[in-house]
Protein backbone atom coordinates (compact mmCIF):
# COMPACT_ATOMS: atom_id res chain seq x y z
CA UNK A 1 0.00 0.00 0.00
CA UNK A 2 1.48 3.31 -1.06
CA UNK A 3 0.37 6.82 -0.29
CA UNK A 4 1.00 9.56 -2.81
CA UNK A 5 0.25 13.24 -2.30
CA UNK A 6 -1.21 14.77 -5.45
CA UNK A 7 -2.40 18.14 -4.22
CA UNK A 8 -0.76 20.37 -1.63
CA UNK A 9 -2.29 22.95 0.68
CA UNK A 10 -1.19 25.79 -1.61
CA UNK A 11 -2.56 24.09 -4.70
CA UNK A 12 -5.89 23.52 -2.98
CA UNK A 13 -6.07 27.20 -2.06
CA UNK A 14 -5.20 28.32 -5.59
CA UNK A 15 -7.85 26.01 -7.09
CA UNK A 16 -10.52 27.35 -4.78
CA UNK A 17 -9.63 30.91 -5.74
CA UNK A 18 -9.71 30.04 -9.42
CA UNK A 19 -13.05 28.22 -9.09
CA UNK A 20 -14.47 31.26 -7.28
CA UNK A 21 -13.46 33.48 -10.22
CA UNK A 22 -14.84 31.05 -12.77
CA UNK A 23 -18.19 30.89 -11.00
CA UNK A 24 -18.50 34.68 -11.11
CA UNK A 25 -17.43 34.79 -14.74
CA UNK A 26 -19.84 32.07 -15.76
CA UNK A 27 -22.79 33.60 -13.92
CA UNK A 28 -21.89 37.17 -14.91
CA UNK A 29 -21.89 38.21 -11.28
CA UNK A 30 -23.35 36.92 -8.05
CA UNK A 31 -27.03 37.61 -8.62
CA UNK A 32 -29.28 34.83 -7.28
CA UNK A 33 -26.19 32.74 -6.55
CA UNK A 34 -26.16 30.21 -3.69
CA UNK A 35 -23.70 27.48 -2.77
CA UNK A 36 -24.70 24.03 -1.51
CA UNK A 37 -22.16 21.46 -0.34
CA UNK A 38 -22.61 17.73 0.05
CA UNK A 39 -21.83 16.46 3.54
CA UNK A 40 -19.21 16.20 4.83
CA UNK A 41 -16.23 17.52 2.88
CA UNK A 42 -18.26 19.00 0.05
CA UNK A 43 -19.80 21.33 2.61
CA UNK A 44 -16.40 22.44 3.87
CA UNK A 45 -15.36 23.15 0.29
CA UNK A 46 -18.65 25.00 -0.34
CA UNK A 47 -17.97 27.31 2.59
CA UNK A 48 -14.48 28.02 1.29
CA UNK A 49 -15.72 28.76 -2.21
CA UNK A 50 -18.43 31.06 -0.83
CA UNK A 51 -15.79 32.80 1.29
CA UNK A 52 -13.62 33.17 -1.79
CA UNK A 53 -16.45 34.85 -3.70
CA UNK A 54 -17.42 36.98 -0.69
CA UNK A 55 -13.85 38.23 -0.37
CA UNK A 56 -13.74 39.18 -4.04
CA UNK A 57 -17.16 40.82 -4.27
CA UNK A 58 -18.09 41.81 -0.73
CA UNK A 59 -21.17 39.62 -0.87
CA UNK A 60 -22.62 37.28 1.73
CA UNK A 61 -23.69 34.21 -0.18
CA UNK A 62 -26.08 31.70 1.33
CA UNK A 63 -24.40 28.37 1.96
CA UNK A 64 -26.35 25.16 2.50
CA UNK A 65 -25.41 21.63 3.52
CA UNK A 66 -26.93 18.59 1.89
CA UNK A 67 -27.01 15.06 3.29
CA UNK A 68 -27.89 12.57 0.57
CA UNK A 69 -28.04 9.31 2.54
CA UNK A 70 -31.79 8.86 2.13
CA UNK A 71 -31.52 9.41 -1.63
CA UNK A 72 -28.92 6.76 -2.34
CA UNK A 73 -29.84 3.87 -4.61
CA UNK A 74 -26.92 1.77 -3.42
CA UNK A 75 -27.59 1.77 0.34
CA UNK A 76 -27.89 -1.99 0.47
CA UNK A 77 -24.72 -2.41 -1.59
CA UNK A 78 -22.57 -0.46 0.84
CA UNK A 79 -20.97 -2.70 3.38
CA UNK A 80 -20.41 0.05 5.89
CA UNK A 81 -23.32 1.54 7.81
CA UNK A 82 -24.16 5.00 6.48
CA UNK A 83 -23.51 7.98 8.72
CA UNK A 84 -26.46 10.32 8.68
CA UNK A 85 -26.04 14.08 8.98
CA UNK A 86 -28.59 16.84 8.81
CA UNK A 87 -29.48 18.74 5.69
CA UNK A 88 -29.43 22.47 6.34
CA UNK A 89 -30.74 24.65 3.56
CA UNK A 90 -32.33 27.62 5.30
CA UNK A 91 -33.03 29.62 2.17
CA UNK A 92 -35.37 29.40 -0.80
CA UNK A 93 -33.75 27.82 -3.84
CA UNK A 94 -36.60 28.75 -6.20
CA UNK A 95 -35.10 30.40 -9.33
CA UNK A 96 -31.62 30.48 -7.81
CA UNK A 97 -28.37 29.59 -9.50
CA UNK A 98 -27.03 26.81 -7.32
CA UNK A 99 -23.40 25.82 -7.22
CA UNK A 100 -23.41 22.24 -5.97
CA UNK A 101 -20.09 21.32 -4.38
CA UNK A 102 -18.39 18.02 -3.60
CA UNK A 103 -14.79 17.08 -2.92
CA UNK A 104 -14.34 14.17 -5.35
CA UNK A 105 -16.28 13.36 -8.52
CA UNK A 106 -16.11 9.65 -9.28
CA UNK A 107 -19.02 7.47 -10.48
CA UNK A 108 -21.47 10.38 -10.44
CA UNK A 109 -23.94 8.52 -8.24
CA UNK A 110 -23.55 10.87 -5.29
CA UNK A 111 -24.28 13.81 -7.59
CA UNK A 112 -27.33 12.02 -9.01
CA UNK A 113 -28.67 11.68 -5.43
CA UNK A 114 -27.83 15.29 -4.68
CA UNK A 115 -29.73 16.52 -7.75
CA UNK A 116 -32.81 14.56 -6.64
CA UNK A 117 -32.48 15.93 -3.12
CA UNK A 118 -32.02 19.53 -4.30
CA UNK A 119 -35.01 19.45 -6.61
CA UNK A 120 -37.19 18.35 -3.68
CA UNK A 121 -36.50 21.79 -2.20
CA UNK A 122 -37.84 23.70 -5.19
CA UNK A 123 -37.07 24.58 -8.79
CA UNK A 124 -33.72 26.32 -9.17
CA UNK A 125 -32.89 28.22 -12.36
CA UNK A 126 -29.62 26.31 -12.78
CA UNK A 127 -27.54 23.78 -10.91
CA UNK A 128 -23.82 23.89 -11.59
CA UNK A 129 -21.31 21.41 -10.25
CA UNK A 130 -17.98 22.27 -8.64
CA UNK A 131 -15.52 19.62 -7.44
CA UNK A 132 -11.98 19.72 -6.16
CA UNK A 133 -10.93 16.46 -7.81
CA UNK A 134 -12.33 14.71 -10.87
CA UNK A 135 -10.93 11.19 -10.86
CA UNK A 136 -12.91 9.80 -13.81
CA UNK A 137 -14.76 6.45 -14.06
CA UNK A 138 -18.23 7.94 -14.47
CA UNK A 139 -21.18 5.56 -14.46
CA UNK A 140 -23.78 8.21 -15.23
CA UNK A 141 -23.94 11.09 -17.74
CA UNK A 142 -22.72 13.73 -15.28
CA UNK A 143 -19.90 16.25 -15.63
CA UNK A 144 -18.53 19.07 -13.51
CA UNK A 145 -18.65 22.75 -14.50
CA UNK A 146 -15.75 23.68 -12.26
CA UNK A 147 -12.86 21.32 -11.51
CA UNK A 148 -9.89 21.90 -9.21
CA UNK A 149 -7.82 19.18 -10.79
CA UNK A 150 -8.35 16.20 -13.07
CA UNK A 151 -6.53 13.21 -11.66
CA UNK A 152 -6.56 10.05 -13.75
CA UNK A 153 -6.89 7.08 -11.40
CA UNK A 154 -7.43 3.39 -11.51
CA UNK A 155 -10.42 1.97 -9.71
CA UNK A 156 -8.08 0.20 -7.33
CA UNK A 157 -6.97 3.54 -5.97
CA UNK A 158 -8.54 5.48 -3.17
CA UNK A 159 -8.61 9.27 -3.40
CA UNK A 160 -8.70 10.97 -0.05
CA UNK A 161 -9.32 14.67 0.43
CA UNK A 162 -8.46 16.15 3.81
CA UNK A 163 -9.51 19.57 5.04
CA UNK A 164 -8.18 21.58 7.96
CA UNK A 165 -11.69 22.00 9.40
CA UNK A 166 -12.21 18.25 9.82
CA UNK A 167 -8.86 16.51 9.45
CA UNK A 168 -6.45 19.20 10.72
CA UNK A 169 -4.65 19.38 7.37
CA UNK A 170 -5.24 20.28 3.74
CA UNK A 171 -4.17 17.59 1.32
CA UNK A 172 -5.25 15.20 -1.40
CA UNK A 173 -3.66 11.76 -1.48
CA UNK A 174 -4.01 8.67 -3.60
CA UNK A 175 -3.73 5.32 -1.94
CA UNK A 176 -3.26 2.02 -3.72
CA UNK A 177 -5.58 -0.63 -2.30
CA UNK A 178 -5.55 -4.38 -2.79
CA UNK A 179 -9.24 -4.40 -3.52
CA UNK A 180 -9.89 -4.44 -7.21
CA UNK A 181 -13.58 -3.68 -6.79
CA UNK A 182 -14.49 -0.01 -6.51
CA UNK A 183 -13.87 0.91 -2.93
CA UNK A 184 -16.37 3.54 -1.98
CA UNK A 185 -14.33 6.50 -0.89
CA UNK A 186 -17.35 8.71 -0.37
CA UNK A 187 -19.58 7.06 2.15
CA UNK A 188 -19.16 7.48 5.83
CA UNK A 189 -16.51 10.09 5.40
CA UNK B 1 -17.14 19.25 13.64
CA UNK B 2 -17.35 16.61 16.34
CA UNK B 3 -17.82 13.02 15.41
CA UNK B 4 -19.90 10.87 17.71
CA UNK B 5 -19.30 7.17 18.02
CA UNK B 6 -22.44 5.60 16.66
CA UNK B 7 -23.77 2.13 17.19
CA UNK B 8 -23.77 -0.45 14.46
CA UNK B 9 -27.44 -1.23 13.92
CA UNK B 10 -27.99 -5.00 13.89
CA UNK B 11 -31.65 -5.42 14.80
CA UNK B 12 -33.94 -6.96 12.22
CA UNK B 13 -36.89 -6.09 14.44
CA UNK B 14 -37.90 -3.45 16.93
CA UNK B 15 -39.69 -5.34 19.68
CA UNK B 16 -39.03 -3.25 22.77
CA UNK B 17 -36.63 -0.75 24.28
CA UNK B 18 -35.60 -3.33 26.87
CA UNK B 19 -33.56 -5.08 24.18
CA UNK B 20 -31.81 -1.99 22.82
CA UNK B 21 -28.62 -0.37 24.08
CA UNK B 22 -28.35 3.30 24.81
CA UNK B 23 -26.25 3.67 21.64
CA UNK B 24 -28.97 1.99 19.57
CA UNK B 25 -31.55 4.42 20.93
CA UNK B 26 -29.24 7.37 20.33
CA UNK B 27 -28.81 6.31 16.70
CA UNK B 28 -32.59 6.18 16.26
CA UNK B 29 -33.08 9.60 17.89
CA UNK B 30 -30.28 11.18 15.83
CA UNK B 31 -31.69 9.73 12.62
CA UNK B 32 -35.15 10.95 13.59
CA UNK B 33 -33.62 14.43 13.86
CA UNK B 34 -32.72 14.27 10.15
CA UNK B 35 -36.20 13.05 9.25
CA UNK B 36 -37.76 15.80 11.36
CA UNK B 37 -36.06 18.31 9.08
CA UNK B 38 -37.49 16.56 6.00
CA UNK B 39 -41.01 16.95 7.47
CA UNK B 40 -40.50 20.72 7.35
CA UNK B 41 -39.81 20.76 3.62
CA UNK B 42 -42.23 21.50 0.82
CA UNK B 43 -41.74 17.99 -0.55
CA UNK B 44 -41.77 15.81 2.55
CA UNK B 45 -40.58 12.66 0.91
CA UNK B 46 -37.31 10.79 0.33
CA UNK B 47 -36.75 7.63 -1.70
CA UNK B 48 -34.95 5.63 1.01
CA UNK B 49 -37.51 2.76 1.12
CA UNK B 50 -38.53 2.83 -2.53
CA UNK B 51 -39.66 -0.61 -3.64
CA UNK B 52 -40.24 -1.89 -0.10
CA UNK B 53 -43.62 -2.88 1.27
CA UNK B 54 -44.78 -2.15 4.80
CA UNK B 55 -47.81 -3.98 6.18
CA UNK B 56 -49.69 -2.52 9.13
CA UNK B 57 -51.30 -5.43 10.98
CA UNK B 58 -53.49 -4.10 13.76
CA UNK B 59 -55.39 -6.41 16.10
CA UNK B 60 -56.44 -3.50 18.33
CA UNK B 61 -58.16 -0.30 17.35
CA UNK B 62 -55.68 2.50 16.76
CA UNK B 63 -55.87 5.60 14.67
CA UNK B 64 -52.91 7.65 15.70
CA UNK B 65 -50.22 4.98 15.72
CA UNK B 66 -51.42 3.33 12.52
CA UNK B 67 -51.73 6.61 10.64
CA UNK B 68 -48.36 7.72 11.98
CA UNK B 69 -46.70 4.52 10.71
CA UNK B 70 -48.52 4.88 7.41
CA UNK B 71 -47.39 8.48 6.95
CA UNK B 72 -43.84 7.56 8.00
CA UNK B 73 -43.64 4.69 5.49
CA UNK B 74 -45.07 6.84 2.70
CA UNK B 75 -42.60 9.66 3.43
CA UNK B 76 -39.90 7.05 2.83
CA UNK B 77 -41.53 6.07 -0.50
CA UNK B 78 -42.52 2.59 0.70
CA UNK B 79 -45.79 0.98 -0.34
CA UNK B 80 -48.18 0.58 2.57
CA UNK B 81 -50.90 -1.99 3.10
CA UNK B 82 -53.24 -1.74 6.09
CA UNK B 83 -54.86 -4.84 7.48
CA UNK B 84 -57.62 -4.18 9.96
CA UNK B 85 -58.32 -7.43 11.70
CA UNK B 86 -62.09 -6.89 11.82
CA UNK B 87 -62.23 -7.36 8.06
CA UNK B 88 -59.58 -10.05 7.63
CA UNK B 89 -59.38 -13.81 7.71
CA UNK B 90 -58.34 -13.63 11.36
CA UNK B 91 -62.09 -13.53 11.85
CA UNK B 92 -62.12 -16.94 10.22
CA UNK B 93 -59.73 -18.33 12.80
CA UNK B 94 -56.29 -17.74 11.29
CA UNK B 95 -53.47 -17.53 13.84
CA UNK B 96 -51.06 -14.63 14.12
CA UNK B 97 -48.19 -16.79 12.85
CA UNK B 98 -50.14 -17.97 9.83
CA UNK B 99 -51.17 -14.43 9.03
CA UNK B 100 -47.52 -13.40 9.34
CA UNK B 101 -46.33 -16.18 7.06
CA UNK B 102 -48.91 -15.20 4.48
CA UNK B 103 -47.85 -11.58 4.58
CA UNK B 104 -44.28 -12.77 4.12
CA UNK B 105 -45.34 -14.90 1.13
CA UNK B 106 -46.84 -11.73 -0.34
CA UNK B 107 -43.24 -10.42 -0.33
CA UNK B 108 -43.72 -7.68 2.20
CA UNK B 109 -40.53 -6.37 3.85
CA UNK B 110 -41.74 -5.02 7.19
CA UNK B 111 -44.72 -5.94 9.38
CA UNK B 112 -45.90 -3.37 11.90
CA UNK B 113 -47.99 -5.22 14.45
CA UNK B 114 -50.26 -4.17 17.26
CA UNK B 115 -51.77 -6.90 19.40
CA UNK B 116 -53.60 -7.15 22.70
CA UNK B 117 -51.35 -9.99 23.91
CA UNK B 118 -48.01 -9.20 25.52
CA UNK B 119 -45.22 -10.86 23.55
CA UNK B 120 -47.20 -11.14 20.30
CA UNK B 121 -44.65 -9.12 18.30
CA UNK B 122 -41.75 -11.20 19.62
CA UNK B 123 -43.49 -14.44 18.74
CA UNK B 124 -44.19 -13.18 15.24
CA UNK B 125 -40.59 -12.02 14.81
CA UNK B 126 -39.35 -15.51 15.66
CA UNK B 127 -41.56 -17.06 13.02
CA UNK B 128 -41.04 -14.81 10.02
CA UNK B 129 -37.91 -13.60 8.26
CA UNK B 130 -39.25 -10.16 7.45
CA UNK B 131 -38.75 -7.30 9.91
CA UNK B 132 -41.30 -6.90 12.68
CA UNK B 133 -41.97 -3.61 14.44
CA UNK B 134 -43.94 -3.70 17.66
CA UNK B 135 -46.65 -1.02 17.61
CA UNK B 136 -47.86 -2.06 21.06
CA UNK B 137 -48.29 -5.53 22.54
CA UNK B 138 -50.62 -5.96 25.49
CA UNK B 139 -49.17 -4.47 28.65
CA UNK B 140 -45.63 -5.17 27.52
CA UNK B 141 -44.05 -2.46 25.31
CA UNK B 142 -44.86 0.30 22.86
CA UNK B 143 -41.33 1.19 21.82
CA UNK B 144 -42.03 3.82 19.15
CA UNK B 145 -44.22 5.80 21.55
CA UNK B 146 -41.44 5.87 24.13
CA UNK B 147 -38.93 6.82 21.44
CA UNK B 148 -41.04 9.76 20.35
CA UNK B 149 -41.51 10.83 23.97
CA UNK B 150 -37.74 10.70 24.46
CA UNK B 151 -37.15 12.50 21.17
CA UNK B 152 -39.55 15.28 22.20
CA UNK B 153 -37.90 15.58 25.62
CA UNK B 154 -34.41 15.65 24.16
CA UNK B 155 -35.42 18.27 21.60
CA UNK B 156 -36.93 20.46 24.34
CA UNK B 157 -34.23 20.12 26.98
CA UNK B 158 -31.13 19.15 25.01
CA UNK B 159 -30.41 16.03 27.02
CA UNK B 160 -32.00 13.12 28.86
CA UNK B 161 -29.31 12.54 31.50
CA UNK B 162 -30.43 13.57 34.96
CA UNK B 163 -33.86 14.67 33.77
CA UNK B 164 -36.71 14.17 36.26
CA UNK B 165 -39.57 12.55 34.39
CA UNK B 166 -42.83 11.61 36.08
CA UNK B 167 -45.30 9.23 34.50
CA UNK B 168 -48.84 9.51 35.84
CA UNK B 169 -51.90 7.38 35.21
CA UNK B 170 -52.70 3.75 34.66
CA UNK B 171 -49.19 2.34 35.13
CA UNK B 172 -50.39 -1.24 35.58
CA UNK B 173 -51.94 -1.57 32.13
CA UNK B 174 -49.54 0.71 30.32
CA UNK B 175 -47.05 -0.49 27.73
CA UNK B 176 -46.21 3.18 27.17
CA UNK B 177 -45.07 3.50 30.78
CA UNK B 178 -42.96 0.36 30.57
CA UNK B 179 -41.21 1.34 27.34
CA UNK B 180 -40.57 4.84 28.68
CA UNK B 181 -39.05 3.44 31.86
CA UNK B 182 -36.75 1.09 29.92
CA UNK B 183 -35.63 3.86 27.61
CA UNK B 184 -35.29 6.76 30.02
CA UNK B 185 -33.41 4.83 32.70
CA UNK B 186 -30.84 3.74 30.08
CA UNK B 187 -30.02 7.43 29.67
CA UNK B 188 -29.80 8.10 33.40
CA UNK B 189 -33.06 10.02 33.63
CA UNK B 190 -34.81 9.82 37.01
CA UNK B 191 -38.26 8.35 36.55
CA UNK B 192 -41.14 8.58 39.01
CA UNK B 193 -44.40 6.75 38.45
CA UNK B 194 -47.60 8.02 40.02
CA UNK B 195 -50.99 6.32 40.18
CA UNK B 196 -53.67 5.21 42.62
CA UNK B 197 -52.25 2.24 44.54
CA UNK B 198 -54.41 -0.31 42.69
CA UNK B 199 -52.90 0.79 39.38
CA UNK B 200 -49.27 0.36 40.43
CA UNK B 201 -47.96 -3.09 39.59
CA UNK B 202 -46.10 -4.74 42.47
CA UNK B 203 -42.34 -4.79 42.01
CA UNK B 204 -42.18 -1.88 39.58
CA UNK B 205 -39.43 -0.32 41.77
CA UNK B 206 -37.13 -3.01 40.43
CA UNK B 207 -37.20 -1.24 37.07
CA UNK B 208 -35.33 1.61 38.79
CA UNK B 209 -38.19 4.05 39.35
CA UNK B 210 -39.61 5.94 42.30
CA UNK B 211 -43.24 5.25 43.16
CA UNK B 212 -45.81 7.60 44.61
CA UNK B 213 -49.58 7.86 44.81
CA UNK B 214 -49.45 11.60 45.38
CA UNK B 215 -49.66 13.62 42.18
CA UNK B 216 -48.35 16.82 43.78
CA UNK B 217 -45.25 14.96 44.87
CA UNK B 218 -44.81 13.57 41.35
CA UNK B 219 -45.05 17.10 39.96
CA UNK B 220 -42.82 18.91 42.45
CA UNK B 221 -39.36 18.07 41.08
CA UNK B 222 -40.42 17.04 37.60
CA UNK B 223 -38.88 18.50 34.45
CA UNK B 224 -41.57 16.68 32.51
CA UNK B 225 -44.81 14.90 33.23
CA UNK B 226 -46.07 12.18 30.90
CA UNK B 227 -49.79 11.75 31.48
CA UNK B 228 -51.30 8.43 30.48
CA UNK B 229 -54.88 7.93 29.47
CA UNK B 230 -57.13 6.27 32.04
CA UNK B 231 -58.49 3.16 30.38
CA UNK B 232 -61.96 3.22 31.87
CA UNK B 233 -63.27 0.98 29.10
CA UNK B 234 -61.41 -1.98 30.63
CA UNK B 235 -63.47 -4.51 32.55
CA UNK B 236 -61.17 -4.55 35.56
CA UNK B 237 -61.54 -0.79 35.88
CA UNK B 238 -65.18 -1.15 36.88
CA UNK B 239 -63.97 -1.32 40.47
CA UNK B 240 -62.66 2.23 40.13
CA UNK B 241 -64.90 4.84 41.79
CA UNK B 242 -65.44 7.41 39.04
CA UNK B 243 -63.77 9.54 36.38
CA UNK B 244 -64.56 12.69 38.33
CA UNK B 245 -62.93 11.30 41.42
CA UNK B 246 -59.82 10.45 39.45
CA UNK B 247 -59.73 13.98 38.04
CA UNK B 248 -60.03 15.45 41.54
CA UNK B 249 -57.20 13.40 42.99
CA UNK B 250 -54.89 12.89 40.01
CA UNK B 251 -55.97 15.13 37.14
CA UNK B 252 -53.36 17.60 35.91
CA UNK B 253 -54.83 21.08 36.28
CA UNK B 254 -53.42 24.60 36.06
CA UNK B 255 -53.71 24.86 39.83
CA UNK B 256 -51.54 21.77 40.31
CA UNK B 257 -49.02 22.97 37.72
CA UNK B 258 -48.54 26.23 39.64
CA UNK B 259 -46.69 24.24 42.28
CA UNK B 260 -44.46 22.55 39.69
CA UNK B 261 -41.43 23.91 37.81
CA UNK B 262 -42.48 26.82 35.64
CA UNK B 263 -41.27 25.28 32.40
CA UNK B 264 -42.43 21.74 33.11
CA UNK B 265 -43.07 19.82 29.89
CA UNK B 266 -46.55 18.29 29.70
CA UNK B 267 -46.80 15.20 27.51
CA UNK B 268 -49.61 12.78 26.67
CA UNK B 269 -49.50 9.87 24.20
CA UNK B 270 -53.16 10.46 23.28
CA UNK B 271 -56.02 10.10 22.90
CA UNK B 272 -56.60 12.60 25.70
CA UNK B 273 -59.65 12.53 27.93
CA UNK B 274 -60.27 16.14 28.84
CA UNK B 275 -61.46 16.49 32.40
CA UNK B 276 -60.30 13.00 33.38
CA UNK B 277 -56.50 12.82 33.49
CA UNK B 278 -55.85 16.34 32.18
CA UNK B 279 -57.80 19.61 32.14
CA UNK B 280 -58.49 21.37 28.85
CA UNK B 281 -56.49 24.42 29.95
CA UNK B 282 -53.38 22.32 30.51
CA UNK B 283 -53.85 20.22 27.36
CA UNK B 284 -54.04 23.39 25.25
CA UNK B 285 -51.66 25.44 27.42
CA UNK B 286 -48.13 26.68 26.92
CA UNK B 287 -46.46 23.75 28.68
CA UNK B 288 -48.15 21.16 26.53
CA UNK B 289 -46.19 19.49 23.73
CA UNK B 290 -48.93 16.99 22.92
CA UNK B 291 -49.26 17.94 19.25
CA UNK B 292 -45.49 18.22 18.78
CA UNK B 293 -45.34 14.63 19.99
CA UNK B 294 -47.61 13.61 17.14
CA UNK B 295 -45.37 15.26 14.54
CA UNK B 296 -42.21 13.90 16.14
CA UNK B 297 -43.81 10.45 16.07
CA UNK B 298 -43.61 10.42 12.28
CA UNK B 299 -39.89 11.26 12.32
CA UNK B 300 -39.15 8.59 14.93
CA UNK B 301 -41.09 5.93 13.06
CA UNK B 302 -39.29 6.86 9.84
CA UNK B 303 -36.00 6.28 11.66
CA UNK B 304 -37.15 2.87 12.90
CA UNK B 305 -38.43 1.80 9.48
CA UNK B 306 -35.21 3.02 7.88
CA UNK B 307 -32.85 1.14 10.18
CA UNK B 308 -34.67 -2.19 10.36
CA UNK B 309 -34.83 -2.17 6.55
CA UNK B 310 -31.03 -1.80 6.40
CA UNK B 311 -30.37 -5.09 8.19
CA UNK B 312 -29.31 -7.76 5.74
CA UNK B 313 -28.81 -10.66 8.14
CA UNK B 314 -32.39 -11.40 9.05
CA UNK B 315 -31.57 -13.96 11.71
CA UNK B 316 -30.27 -11.67 14.45
CA UNK B 317 -31.35 -10.01 17.63
CA UNK B 318 -34.58 -11.71 18.65
CA UNK B 319 -34.71 -11.95 22.44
Amino acid sequence: MSLKQVFTKEEIERSITRISHEIIENNKGVKELVVVGIRTRGYVLAERIAKGINNLYGTRLDVGALDITFYRDDLSAISEQPVIHNTEIDFDIENKNIVLVDDVLYTGRTIRCALDALIDFGRPRTIQLAVLIDRGHRELPIRADYVGKNIPTSQKELVQVKFQEIDNEDSVTIEETQDDKEENSKMGS
Amino acid sequence: MTKKKTAKWVHKDLLGLEYLSREDIELLLDTAESFREILGRKIKKVPALRGKTVVNLFYEPSTRTRVSFEVAAKRLSADVINIAVESSSVRKGETLNDTGKNIEALKADIIVVRHNCSGAATMLARNVNVSVINAGDGWHEHPTQALLDMFTLRKKTGKLEGLNVSIAGDIAHSRVARSNIWGLTKFGAKVTVCAPKILIPPGIERMGVKVTDNIDEALREADAINILRMQFERDDMKAFPSQLEYFKSFGITEERLKKAKKDIIVMHPGPINRGVEISSEVADGGNSVILEQVTNGIAVRMAVLFWVSQVKDKGTSIP
